[in-house]
């Protein structure tokens, strides 16, 4: 352990400050994501959309599932990264409609890396695997749409037709779905 | 001439003993004297950061301990629910800035000390103001702001030839509670573990499952946070976003809880847990300030007076059953984001000749270097500004353009910080870039 002050040089106080005027350095969160955008690693199914360059931390995950219930459809999400990222995970709202039993109306997703299993290690890379994920294999025992949950549990055949009615745009118990085929 | 007299009083007779006699406790390179005191009278100055549970123990600590030349920063002003524990504030006082309470307090009560208000956030200032403080000591509640300063203390880190320059550093002395929880730590910045090298200790906030919220609540909070998360955004009553401490707000939360809550069968909730699960708010237990507060104080005093060896580095504290504490040795992160940075300078012949893209075949050829597909980005007036990034298609797409364009077009100057990444580097770059044509005309 270092003996950090000699008493010798004790005077900070009007010391030249050659970096002053310095421009505002980038924050961790900066940095850190900067790193995850340059190393997304997208699956061929999925696509991403930076309305503004210069702003990393909003931009648009779009999701075009190749296999399972959902295949025929386009999907978009919407990711906010905070500035306590990534101590906190983004923000993600899914802004297509759609018929899945782990995302509501309001565009709600659930999925455990969103919220209580977060992990700083976890990266953007992490949530894209898991949002494709979920189309692959939706999951009836964590419901969001109570409805379809039920439906997927007891009948697949009737899952699958809903699925497809809400993705060609159409009324699926009593809810409208607008439109989102690939 | 005055606190040599000061320091020779009775009053400090005890801290003589310890600064004035060695032992067989002290730090290996420790030369007992009597113009220890003096440095902790006159010239040692101390940064606090928050003044509210944590803040006010500290201050009051370290005023005591002999330290006179202590500022205070804090951007809250006092709440009647802060009076219970946080006991520099009076009834009076509620509304004003808790960092100038604080102060006048202190300033009054404890004879010669002088204690600093600064009532604004710690990101008003720059390195200029922090540079001048020998120790940090943080009472945050807040994760943001302890990054904050963590990144600030080691961006002010000098380095000479890749070594660091100690005088360069400033220690921060950081605690945080939560209940009957408590922890300390002691940073070296540049040479202990830093914040963001430990970033995984800091407990998340709390949060639930989407769907249990949403389908099998069980407890009063599940419904204040199914309000929060879902019904809220859904029906947006006030056509704003939530604000905690607006009690309009916080009313409808409750009356919306309480329905579902009724509709589920579950007891307890209140209009005091709909504030705390809002405002995310952990019951403070002013016993436990005290004593994190008082091993925080305790090791600003070691590291100013070089007496003793200061804790290594991380130190837990429970006393929900018993008491409980341990001491160990958090290790710094070889690719921390922070602190693993030794600032690297490229120089710049002709930055009006040179283009992004040599600067891109530079960093893939150069033998230092060696990327295989850097994106980079900067900061020009305070503002992000991403310079080229071909992994993604629209960015690469929008700053294809750059790469022709000339760094002086870029609006790049001599010291301008560019942040590189790539797959090859586990953490982000900053490197400074150092323009050679422009010390003659500078000046
Ligand atoms: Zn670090």
């Amino acid at each position: 352990m270092i003996k950090l002050f000699s008493l010798k040089q004790q005077k900070k106080d009007g010391e030249a400050s050659p970096r002053s005027g310095n421009p505002k350095k980038a924050s961790a969160a900066q940095l850190r994501i900067t790193k995850d955008i340059n190393e997304l690693n997208l699956p061929k199914t999925c696509t991403t959309e930076f309305p503004d360059p210069d702003d990393l931390l909003t931009f648009k995950l779009i999701i075009c599932p190749d296999e399972g219930f959902y295949r025929t459809g386009r999907f978009i999400f919407s990711f906010k990264v905070g500035p306590n990222y990534p101590h906190e995970p983004p923000k993600v709202k899914c802004e297509t409609q759609v018929y899945h039993p782990n995302i509501d109306q309001q565009g709600n997703v659930c999925l455990n890396i969103l919220r209580e299993d977060w992990k700083p290690v976890l990266t953007i890379n992490s949530i894209v695997y898991g949002l494709q994920y979920l189309f692959l294999e939706p999951n009836p025992e964590d419901p969001l749409n109570k409805e379809a949950a039920e439906v997927l549990t007891n009948n697949r055949r009737v899952f699958e037709q809903n699925v497809q009615k809400a993705i060609r745009g159409g009324y699926v118990g009593g809810i409208y779905f607008e439109r989102c085929l690939k | 001439m005055s606190e040599t007299v000061e320091s020779s009083q009775k009053r400090w007779g005890h801290l003589r003993k310890v600064l004035e006699r060695p032992g067989p406790f002290c730090h290996p390179e420790f030369e007992p004297s009597s113009e220890i005191l003096d440095f902790i009278m006159t010239s040692c100055k101390i940064l606090i950061i928050g003044a509210g549970g944590l803040g006010c123990e500290l201050l009051k600590d370290l005023a005591l301990m002999g330290f006179k030349q202590i500022h205070v920063i804090d951007m809250d002003t006092i709440d009647l629910s802060n009076l219970n524990r946080q006991f520099l504030f009076r009834h009076k006082d509620i509304g004003s800035a808790k960092a100038e309470v604080a102060a006048e307090f202190i300033n009054k009560r404890v004879a010669g000390c002088y204690v600093t208000p600064h009532f604004c956030k710690i990101q008003d200032y720059d390195e200029e103001f922090y540079r001048q403080f020998h120790i940090v000591v943080c009472g945050l509640d807040s994760i943001v702001a302890r990054r904050w300063i963590n990144g600030m203390l080691v961006a002010m880190l000098q380095y000479e030839n890749g070594v660091l320059d100690q005088s360069s550093v400033i220690p921060m002395v950081d605690g945080g509670t939560e209940g009957f929880k408590g922890n300390a730590r002691v940073i070296l910045p540049g040479m202990s573990a830093c914040v963001e090298c430990t970033l995984d200790l800091y407990p998340p906030q709390v949060t639930y499952p989407l769907c249990t919220i949403a389908n099998t609540p069980r407890l009063p909070e599940h419904c204040i946070e199914y309000v929060k998360v879902i019904t809220w955004p859904k029906e947006n009553p006030f056509n704003t976003a939530l604000d905690g401490d607006d009690p309009q707000h916080i009313g409808w939360i409750y009356e919306k809880s309480m329905e579902r809550a009724l509709h589920f069968n579950i007891p307890g909730v209140t209009y005091r847990l709909v504030q705390g699960v809002v405002k995310n708010i952990i019951p403070a237990v002013a016993s436990t300030n005290a004593i994190i507060a008082g091993i925080c104080a305790t090791e600003v005093f070691k590291i100013a007076t070089s007496c003793c060896v200061p804790m290594n580095n991380y130190m837990v504290f429970n006393d929900v059953d018993g008491i409980y504490s341990y001491t160990y040795e958090a290790e710094k992160k070889e690719n921390c984001l922070v602190c693993s940075q030794i600032p690297q300078e490229l120089p710049i012949k002709d930055p009006s000749l040179m283009k992004l893209k040599e600067i891109i075949s530079l960093l893939c050829e150069s033998v230092i270097y060696q990327m295989k597909s850097p994106g980079i980005t900067t900061t020009i007036g305070g503002k992000n500004k991403t310079l080229y990034i071909s992994a993604i298609k629209s960015i690469e797409e929008k700053t294809k353009d750059n790469l022709n364009k000339t760094l002086t077009e870029l609006g790049l100057k001599d010291g301008s910080e560019i942040m590189v990444a790539d797959v090859t580097s586990p953490t982000t770059l900053v490197i400074k870039l150092k323009f050679m044509n422009n010390d003659v005309e500078m000046n």
